[in-house]
Parts: C-alpha cells; sequence; structure tokens
C-alpha cells in the first residue's frame, strides 16, 4: 500500500478528529436571571365572575366559578401573571416564527397574558358553543375586533410594533386579557408561585423590568459575566382596591 | 278577478280574527302589579281596531265581489259623490279612533310610569353596555357609591366606575349581571346607558323602556309572581345586540335577604 492510497484515510481520519474537537468545544456562557415575584399589603379580592348572560358559560362554571385574573395571587405571597423581561441590554435573536394561540374558552381567554413578539404569528380560536367577539384595544398597532361564531375557524393574525395591549370581547364584558408583544426574545410570565426564569443570556448588562396590569412596573439592572445564574427578585405594592 | 280578490280578503281576515279569538300567539304570564291596567288596555284596543278591520275588510270583500268589473262591458259603477267622501270618511274615523285609544292609553301609562314610586321602594341602578346589563344595589350601608366613567374597568368588574379607594360608601355596593328581586315589594330602577341607546324589555313585566345616553331614566314595578324571566334589549345597539340579555329573578323575601348576605360577603 502506498502512501498515497492512504491519504483519503488521512483526511477521513483528519476530519473526524476536527469533528469530535468541535463536539467538544464548550459552548459560549450563557446565564440566567432567575427569581420570584411577590407583592406586600393587601391585594384586591378574587371575586367569583357570575356568567349568568352566557348559559353555556355559566354551565361550565357551575361548580367552581372563575375569579377575576387582575390581581392573582398563591402561596407565599406570590404574585401571578407577571411579565418578566429584559427590556434594555438584549442582544437580539433570530425573529419568532412559532405561532402562539390563544384560546377562547368558557368565556375566559388562555392565557390571560400572552406574550409574543413583533410578526410572530398569532392564531385565536372559540372553543365555546357561543359567539365571541375578540377586541384587542391597540393604539400603536392598529385596533380591530372581530366575531367569531360557534365553530368559526380560528383567526390567523399578527401583531407588527410592540405594545401592551389590553384585549376584550365585545359581547362578555368579564373576558379580558393582554397581549404583551416584545421586541427582545427574553421574557417569561410568572405562574401560581411566582417564580420566573430568564435563560440563555450572554454576558452582559441587562435590565429586566417586572409588569403587572395592577400594580405597575419595577426594573432592576443586573450583570452576567458568564454561565452564572443570577437572582433577581420583585415585590410590588397591593392596595386592596 | 274581483270574486276572487273578495274571496282571498274574507280568508284574511277570518284567519287572522281566529288567531286572536284563539289567543294564538298571546301575551305571556304577567307578573307585574301594574300589568292588569296594560293587558285592559291592549284588549281595548284589540278590540276596538278589531272590529274595526273586520268591518273594513269585509266591506272592501263585499264591495269587491258586487261591484268588480265583469268585463261584460257595462261601466264600472263609482261609490256616489266619488272616493274622496268616503276616504275623508275613513281619514276621520280611523284619526278620531287613534285620538281616543291614545288618551286613554297615555292615561293608563302615566297612571303606572308618571306616578311618583313607593318611598319604601328597593333602590336599584342598571347600567346598559355594548351588549350587556349590568345591576348595583346599595350594599348594607343602604347607599350608593358615586360613579366616575374614567374609573370604568372591566378587568376588575367595575362596571359602574365606582371609586372604593376613596369612597366608603362604594365599597360595599353590590354589582351583578342578574336582577334578582323579592316578590311584592316595590322595585325602583334608575336606568343609565355607558354607550349608545338600548332597552330594557320584560315582556312578562309588560316594561318596555329605552336607555338614553346621558338620562337617568326612573322606572318602577312590583312583581307578583316569583320566577325567572329573560330582559332582552329592544334597541338595536351593535353587532352584538342579538346577544344582549341578562335575567330577572324574583325570590321570596326571605331568598332575597340572603342572597344579599351572600353578595355582600363577596364585595
Amino acid at each position: 500500500m502506498r502512501i498515497r492510497d492512504l491519504m483519503p484515510l488521512g483526511a477521513v481520519a483528519l476530519a473526524g478528529t476536527a469533528m469530535m474537537a468541535g463536539r467538544g468545544t464548550r459552548p459560549p456562557p450563557a446565564g440566567t436571571i432567575g427569581g420570584k415575584v411577590t407583592y406586600t399589603g393587601t391585594p384586591p379580592k378574587m371575586k367569583p365572575i357570575d356568567m349568568a348572560k352566557e348559559p353555556f358559560c355559566a354551565r361550565l362554571h357551575a361548580a367552581a366559578p372563575v375569579l377575576t385574573e387582575n390581581a392573582v395571587t398563591g402561596p407565599g405571597n406570590a404574585l401571578r401573571w407577571v411579565l418578566v423581561y429584559v427590556s434594555a441590554g438584549d442582544q437580539g435573536s433570530a425573529p419568532a416564527t412559532q405561532p402562539v394561540r390563544l384560546d377562547q374558552k368558557g368565556c375566559q381567554y388562555i392565557p390571560h397574558v400572552l406574550v409574543l413578539q413583533p410578526d410572530q404569528p398569532l392564531d385565536i380560536y372559540n372553543d365555546d358553543s357561543t359567539s365571541h367577539n375578540i377586541h384587542p384595544l391597540a393604539r400603536v398597532n392598529p385596533e380591530w375586533n372581530k366575531s367569531q361564531p360557534i365553530g368559526a375557524p380560528p383567526i390567523h393574525t399578527k401583531w407588527e410594533k410592540p405594545e401592551f395591549i389590553p384585549v376584550k370581547c365585545n359581547v362578555h364584558p368579564w373576558m379580558h386579557g393582554w397581549h404583551l408583544v416584545l421586541a427582545g426574545s427574553h421574557y417569561a410570565v410568572t405562574g401560581e408561585d411566582g417564580a420566573f426564569s430568564l435563560q440563555g443570556l450572554p454576558p452582559g448588562k441587562y435590565t429586566v423590568t417586572a409588569w403587572h396590569e395592577q400594580f405597575g412596573t419595577q426594573s432592576q439592572d443586573v450583570t452576567i459575566s458568564g454561565n452564572e445564574a443570577a437572582t433577581v427578585n420583585f415585590v410590588f405594592k397591593a392596595t386592596p382596591y | 278577478m274581483g270574486k276572487l280578490f273578495a274571496v282571498v280578503v274574507t280568508v284574511i281576515t277570518v284567519v287572522s280574527t281566529a288567531l286572536f279569538l284563539m289567543h294564538t300567539w298571546w301575551l305571556p304570564v304577567d307578573i307585574s302589579a301594574h300589568g292588569p291596567a296594560i293587558d285592559r288596555q291592549l284588549s281595548e284596543t284589540m278590540l276596538s281596531s278589531g272590529v274595526l278591520f273586520v268591518l273594513s275588510q269585509l266591506a272592501l270583500a263585499v264591495f269587491a265581489w258586487r261591484y268588480g268589473d265583469r268585463h261584460d262591458g257595462r261601466p264600472v259603477k263609482a261609490f256616489p259623490g266619488g272616493a274622496t267622501p268616503m276616504v275623508v270618511f275613513a281619514a276621520v274615523l280611523v284619526g278620531a279612533e287613534i285620538l281616543a285609544l291614545t288618551l286613554v292609553g297615555a292615561k293608563v301609562w302615566a297612571g303606572i310610569f308618571q306616578a311618583p314610586p313607593d318611598p319604601n321602594s328597593l333602590q336599584i341602578d342598571v347600567q346598559a353596555e355594548q351588549f350587556a346589563f349590568y345591576f348595583r344595589y346599595p350594599g348594607p350601608d343602604g347607599r350608593f357609591g358615586a360613579t366616575h366613567p374614567e374609573l370604568i374597568n372591566e378587568a376588575n368588574e367595575n362596571y359602574f366606575g365606582l371609586d372604593p379607594a376613596r369612597d366608603t360608601t362604594a365599597r360595599d355596593d353590590i354589582v351583578v349581571p342578574t336582577l334578582t328581586i323579592p316578590v311584592n315589594r316595590p322595585i325602583a330602577l334608575t336606568l343609565r346607558a355607558k354607550d349608545v341607546n338600548h332597552a330594557f324589555y320584560v315582556p312578562e313585566l309588560r316594561i318596555q323602556q329605552d336607555f338614553v345616553p346621558g338620562l337617568a331614566i326612573p322606572l318602577h314595578f312590583t312583581a307578583t309572581q316569583t320566577g325567572k324571566h329573560e330582559i332582552v334589549c329592544t334597541q338595536l345597539c351593535g353587532l352584538g345586540h342579538y346577544n344582549m340579555r341578562a335575567y330577572i329573578e324574583v325570590v321570596s323575601e326571605a331568598q332575597f335577604a340572603q342572597w344579599l348576605k351572600d353578595k355582600a360577603a363577596q364585595q
């Protein structure tokens, strides 16, 4: 066997070595900002919503009435439905293309707080045996309202500009939600435990903002230098009215 | 052709009269104290206009049968003096009937709706909006909180724009989407519209009253039977008008007291 014959094998071996080396390369550092959102003081009562006007939905919730969602609290003074996002320092990322889904189910918007990015596809479904008329009260983006009768196909739409948009149903006044259109891609919405986690942040200085529909906005600066997990907690002052 | 017309007119007259006499599509049950007076007035209106309707339709049929063009070359007979005296006579007759019904009917209506409400009436505020009704009770303190349109916020069920943070009388106001009232107690409603014209229509209460934005319209009645009935909007108020309704629940005094207590606890 001549050296020339061995060259292809050598090339394969070299390529394999290079691939192994590539697999072993450490990924760029990505930090995490996590924490919890809580409140002090006395929040408003979560009141049962009487859906008597719409017998279909009233029957669905006959056993356990739906409660108002403008200030939802959890154990340990946790605050739900708080948007926590990187409001400054976000180094950008590829545009979001995955469709996000909003359901009108049991005469409620699910989820109550929906976060999406500009031009991200938004699919709106009517899962109820009654008509809905979704009406986002946009001011920066064009305002619209569309009727969605029983069994109507989903509405495919999108928002073009960043904006926090309150959404209501023109037929069922108690239906209320939010479309939060964010320019950045690092965000989270707190659950019942009030916890959030913003992941995959390269080293840098960030401003993290927490927004609650009733209690307002708070911001904190955080610096990430490597793979560390920084902790930021937010405490909102709640008032009963 | 004249005879065929006469037969058709007669059949329509007989069938429609029979439908009224048999009460095929009649008024729903009356659950209000003032209802009998309204029903009596409706019956008188129906009877007097019905008699005139039957007489005029049958006269039309007789004339069409007897004096229609028979296509035999003979001239068509005309009423002596031409049509003018007949038209004038009919207009005066119908006008006199409408005037009489208006005078009598207005007296009945005013006697019910323009009379002052019982001073011990239960006061309830009603707000109509696209496309729902909301009802407000003063709560245990017996006083309504002031309303501020700029504070209206559906997200926290503040449909009336109350200011509980500063106005303590507003804190116990009870706001509900169903009008629950005790039987046999005078009720005094105040109707307000948030946006456009709406109407408060409960056929069983013999009430139909418009809401007009900017006006506080008083309305009073007493329900005499327990039960649940629909309140519907009868002013075309927008795309969701078809779905604008609420319910009125007339309950016993004891049930009402308990309901009020339960609702007050939720505020």
